[in-house]
């Protein structure tokens, strides 16, 4: 009377419970990650369990190389792509408006295409709304123009975030949030433990079974990096309206002294990231969005790398150029990070804030 | 595959497990070039290791990831307990006391071990966790391997040792089916396991009833070179009938199911066999302690299986299982699912019921709730099955390894005909007969492959030396 396990016929979120259930059983794997003790705390595994679970899950593929059960043994573990194509699906599922939802996931293509399309409304505001007189970069765009054009390109997709993040908690059966959830969940982010591999000391993305720490630096460098460009943003925005000090701003400037290091880290996480994920086994995480994501990590390279391209530019005839195109990818990752890997940021803190509560 | 049958290799270590991977980083450190023999594809290597999951080690104050201290005496006295005084004791000494330095030896050779665990056997004391399982520490083993130079041949099964005066010269391997071929070496390791994946072995040595066992760990294990020394006359120890053989889930996967195939809810159950009749007391004593011996009562009964009958009180006292139980809302309805006689076990359980007395239960200790005037008695946690819905489990025996194996000494030398040979040591399962006689300790196996492993890879380079130079004279 051997059960069927088999996976024919089964749903991404079944096939994640059916692994999760055969993980409880073992619970060789405790060590390296959030997920392992989460499961430890359940006999049995809703769809919320599921989606909390899944995205708590960094991809480190430690457990895949640990486990003894993965493929050709029959009861066929792969929990690392159970887990992303699980995860993928809520992101999809909790994506507003959902006609966009996988869009630009799924598809490399289509970043690029939004990419292009922003590239062409900037330049096209830069040829049609060139003002008569300004400095720097409002010699070629105003600043009335680009707040007109970013500041709802940056409430809306926020707007559409938080609408997820709220199916999202309703979906894991999130509580209300207290001070000491968000400070483990933030300590734990920001030292990115469930990639440390716990007593490992690493992971096991790009070099199969052995551990390494590669891309936790370059995760790390990515978010720090995306990190002090926002905050350099933010900055400039304050001195403009707070203090009546305009751009350019020179190198010793809060913006510039955030903005140049955040843009040297995004590009250079950026790009590890993108060599990082040529190295590591596509089957081990959802083959459908690799090129979407590879498309996602290489445009948080391009954006660090057109703003430093721009800085390095200035004063010069090439600025005319480089602004439309650094502001374009701007633009393009704003617009669709609702919709590209960058939810995933926001989902994982959930998760994280979720699993704070769970472990209490 | 021609450059490896052309070159006269130093170490010739056949087997791929822990105590293999041992013996060969130790002869690759001492500079000595090294070939394994892994009779398995490589995601399958690693023999009964990639299933373990910690190692027992003596330590005499707090060790890595070991608290307090687990002296020689209480470990030697341990061992006494489960193998009956069947043991060698210079040999059990010696796997104890060296176990100390090989935990870190481990940890510098790539083994991560885990701080602290829930679920668990409470072992913190005893045994170190290997971070992952014994997956992680073989992967670990072989990284190790690979960056010292250590050649590893997947799907290399040998079929013979060719042995002349006392003296090893060459193995005969088939590489992933093909043909025989000759690689000599100037010393040998014999690291390849016990015969466990034999079923007609198992069943020359226990009887038909073996065939309806369940293997619980690799399959690979078919001691193909077990047979041909003992066939060549090596001295042997062990009992072909005493294996590590616990008690699992019936339905678990006829090889390699491992771990999860584990079910602890016997002591809060009743357990029947396929008449619907008890037969042991399930509350003997704690399951750690007791859970091995249930393989070997289970292979007793008809058809060597058994059912564990439990309430919906005690549903969520043990760990998860893999498969998930049999439920029914009626006694009769869950006999008629598991095709036990419904009127027998409706008896069985109003008996064992009737016999259940008032008293404290507690669930991770021995509470002495026992049962009064049914046969047999259940000593400890004896509550009536009676809430609704019933839980049933199947329960078969499942052979983790055997014990009969070749002897060996103290520096893990084989003998054949009561004379050394010159060249060959045996490290693991091979020769762990030598020491676990019968029964078994929780991460005691890990710990004879590491010592013998270590001992028969320092050995083994040595003697390699030895025999370069008698050549050369």
């Amino acid at each position: 009377m051997p059960l069927d396990q088999t996976r024919t016929g089964l749903s991404t979120t079944e096939e994640a419970r059916r692994q999760i259930e055969i993980c409880n059983a073992c619970r060789y794997c405790e060590g390296y990650c959030s997920v392992f003790p989460a499961i430890t705390l359940q006999r049995s595994f809703s769809d919320g369990d599921i989606t909390q679970l899944a995205n708590l899950c960094h991809n480190c593929r430690g457990c895949y190389y640990a486990c003894q059960y993965t493929d050709p043994h029959e009861f066929q573990i792969n929990l690392p792509k159970a887990l992303a194509e699980a995860r993928s699906e809520s992101w999809e599922r909790f994506a507003w408006p959902g006609a966009f939802s996988g869009l630009f996931q799924r598809s490399g293509v289509a970043l690029a295409a939004a990419l292009v399309v922003c590239f062409g409304l900037l330049f096209w505001a830069g040829q049609a709304l060139r003002p008569e007189s300004g400095e720097g970069f409002y010699a070629f765009l105003t600043h009335s123009v680009m707040v007109a054009i970013f500041m709802p390109a940056f409430l809306l997709p926020l707007f559409a975030i938080s609408l997820g993040l709220r199916a999202y908690w309703r979906e894991v059966g999130g509580m209300p949030v207290r001070l000491t959830h968000l400070t483990r969940a933030f300590s734990e982010a920001a030292r990115l433990k469930d990639l440390s591999g716990g007593a490992a000391g690493g992971c096991n993305f790009e070099k199969e079974d052995r551990y390494t720490n590669v891309r936790r630096w370059h995760h790390q460098a990515v978010m720090y990096g995306f990190l002090l460009c926002f905050a350099s943003t933010a900055s400039a925005t304050m001195l403009h309206y707070a203090f009546d000090m305009p751009a350019p701003y020179g190198l010793f400037s809060l913006p510039k002294l955030l903005g140049i290091p955040g843009g040297l880290l995004l590009a250079l996480g950026g790009l590890g990231m993108a060599v990082l994920k040529t190295r590591g086994e596509k089957d081990l995480g959802a083959p459908a969005l690799w090129g979407g994501e590879m498309a996602f990590v290489l445009l948080l390279f391009f954006t660090g790398a057109s703003g430093l391209a721009l800085y390095a530019a200035s004063g010069s005839a090439l600025v005319g150029v480089l602004l439309p195109v650094h502001l374009g990818a701007v633009l393009a990752f704003f617009l669709t990070a609702p919709y590209t890997k960058m939810v995933h940021g926001f989902f994982r803190l959930a998760a994280l804030i979720r699993n704070a509560q769970m472990q209490e | 595959m021609s450059a490896k049958s052309e070159k006269v290799w130093d170490v010739v270590v056949v087997g791929g497990g822990n105590a293999a991977l041992c013996a060969a980083i130790e002869a690759a450190e001492a500079g000595r070039s090294v070939i394994i023999l892994e009779g398995a594809p490589k995601t399958y290597r690693g023999g009964n290791s990639r299933h373990t999951r910690n190692f027992r080690c003596m330590h005499r104050g707090p060790l890595s990831v070991l608290t307090d201290s687990y002296e020689e005496d209480e470990y030697f006295d341990d061992l006494i307990r489960v193998t009956k005084g069947n043991t060698d004791e210079e040999l059990a000494r010696l796997a104890i006391r060296t176990s100390e330095k090989c935990l870190p030896w481990m940890e510098s050779h790539g083994v991560r071990f885990q701080p602290s665990l829930s679920g668990t056997l409470s072992l913190g004391r005893t045994n170190a966790f290997f971070l992952g399982g014994g997956k992680a520490l073989v992967n670990a083993y072989y990284n190790t391997a690979a960056d010292l130079g250590v050649e590893v041949v997947y799907e290399a099964q040998v079929t013979h040792v060719e042995i002349a005066d006392g003296r090893f010269n060459a193995v005969e391997v088939e590489i992933a089916g093909g043909a025989r071929q000759r690689i000599e070496g100037r010393a040998v390791v014999l690291a390849s396991g016990g015969f466990q994946g034999d079923i007609d072995w198992l069943a020359r040595a226990w009887g038909p009833a073996a065939r309806n066992f369940l293997i619980r760990g690799t399959p690979y294990n078919r001691g193909v070179v077990l047979k041909d020394m003992l066939d060549q006359g090596a001295d042997s120890v062990g009992d072909p009938t005493q294996c590590h053989a616990v008690a699992i889930d019936g339905r678990a996967p006829k090889f390699d199911g491992g771990i999860v195939t584990r079910l602890d809810c016997v002591p809060f159950s009743v357990v029947v066999n396929k008449n619907g009749e008890r037969f042991y007391d399930e509350g003997e004593d704690v399951w750690p302690k007791r859970y091995a011996i249930w393989g070997r009562l289970v292979a007793a009964q008809p058809d060597q299986v058994a059912y564990s009958i439990i309430d919906s009180k005690s549903a969520n006292l043990f760990m998860p299982s893999v498969f998930p139980a049999v439920e029914a809302d009626t006694l009769e309805g869950l006999a008629e699912k598991m095709g036990l006689p419904a009127e027998k076990l409706r008896q069985t359980v109003d008996a064992f019921n009737a016999a259940c007395r008032e008293g404290t239960f507690h669930p991770t200790e021995l509470d002495g709730l026992a049962t009064e005037g049914v046969e047999p008695q259940k000593t400890n946690w004896a509550r009536p099955i009676s809430d609704p819905p019933f839980y049933g489990y199947s329960l078969r025996p499942g052979v983790t390894f055997t014990y009969l194996g070749l002897k060996v000494d103290e520096t893990a030398r084989v003998t054949m005909g009561g004379r050394k040979l010159e060249n060959v040591w045996a490290a693991g399962e091979i020769m762990a007969g030598s020491i676990l006689g019968e029964g078994y300790l929780a991460g005691f196996g890990m710990t004879i492959g590491t010592v013998f492993g270590r001992i028969a890879g320092q050995e083994a380079a040595k003697g390699a030396v030895r025999g370069e130079n008698a050549h050369a004279a």
